[in-house]
């Protein structure tokens, strides 16, 4: 599992490395896109996937302590937060679109002003929130099938390495989001 | 593989308290935000300090690395070490090509006056 987790650092790693070095080399055009992101909203989903980590650890500890119910409830809740996250993510996108911020050649520059290399500022952006909210997309699926397996009795504190496994999974996914977030947002 | 030899500790504050610290750190890296440092490269490597403190406590405590075998903490910051050997070659390059082999990357586009919608090739052209 770890070795996965590893590949899976390295395929946003590539990202992460192109999004700074072209911050180098386009300063003005970053800190113009950052001013199109809602810091808020960016935090708000911040909270989001740090509760939901939280609370699937807490799924974990209770499944490898064969307490059944709680599993299945904080696993619940680790669900709830990984929607709102998206629904978020939903609005901040939809925001966009409207905007013409769109990656690629539906990039409308007319629609904001400013450096034209913010083209490439939110092609990064799109790039990197949208393979992320595809690895929340693949969480939840995961965590309701845990959820679904918990709640037949299948994992106790002898066999729990399914909930162990999507665990770690899933703190990967807040993990990255835990660098994404002051990259895209913040930096000013 | 990771899983199951590990939890020595049975109790969940430790998760609970390091959910607190996590919370109260991106208070204090959006607080940061607002903060000017003197230049945009300090604010950005403060707030990636703060950031790599959140991911190890996320790592050591969320994903048990704590009390885990060593051999998975070893694979996990190889990633990382890889992910600073593609960074920092990068990094060299970006610097120094230009002394070897001016190709005007960091030079700025003028003002697209009359060039509307169409205008992805941002960095590409600009080199020949």
């Amino acid at each position: 599992m770890w070795l996965f987790l590893a590949t899976e650092i390295l395929m946003f790693g590539g990202l992460f490395v192109g999004f700074g070095l072209m911050q180098g080399v386009y300063p003005e055009a970053w800190v113009a896109g950052h001013h199109h992101l809602d810091r808020v909203l960016g935090a708000v989903n911040t909270v989001f996937l740090l509760c939901s980590s939280f609370t699937m650890v807490m799924a974990v500890h209770y499944a490898s302590t064969d307490q059944k119910s709680k599993t299945v409830m904080n696993l619940g809740l680790t669900l709830g937060f990984a929607f709102a996250f998206l629904v978020v993510k939903y609005f901040e996108y939809s925001h966009k679109f409207h905007d013409g911020l769109l990656p690629g050649r539906y990039f409308n520059l007319a629609g904001i002003g400013g450096p034209p290399q913010q083209a490439m500022f939110f092609g990064f952006y799109f790039a990197m929130t949208g393979i992320h909210g595809f690895h929340v997309l693949i969480g939840i699926a995961l965590i309701a099938w845990i959820m679904i397996r918990a709640n037949r009795g299948d994992f106790s504190s002898a066999y729990y390495t399914p909930v162990d496994l999507v665990g770690l999974y899933w703190h990967l996914v807040d993990l990255i989001w835990i660098y994404l977030f002051p990259l895209l947002y913040l930096v000013s | 593989m990771s899983e199951q030899a590990h939890h020595t500790s049975h109790s969940p504050l430790p998760y609970l308290l390091t959910l607190i610290a996590l919370l109260f750190l991106t208070g204090i890296t959006v607080g940061a935000a607002y903060v000017d440092f003197g230049s945009s490269t300090v604010n950005i490597i403060i707030a990636m300090l703060i950031a790599t403190f959140k991911a190890s406590l996320v790592a050591l405590v969320f994903m048990h690395l704590r009390h885990d075998k060593p051999l998975n903490s070893i694979i996990f910051l190889s990633s990382l070490i890889f992910l600073g050997i593609l960074l920092g070659f990068c990094m060299i390059d970006l610097g120094s090509r230009e002394r070897v082999y001016p190709t005007g990357l960091r030079k700025v586009d003028p003002p697209p006056t009359a060039a509307p919608a169409a205008a992805p090739p941002a960095a590409a052209p600009a080199a020949h």
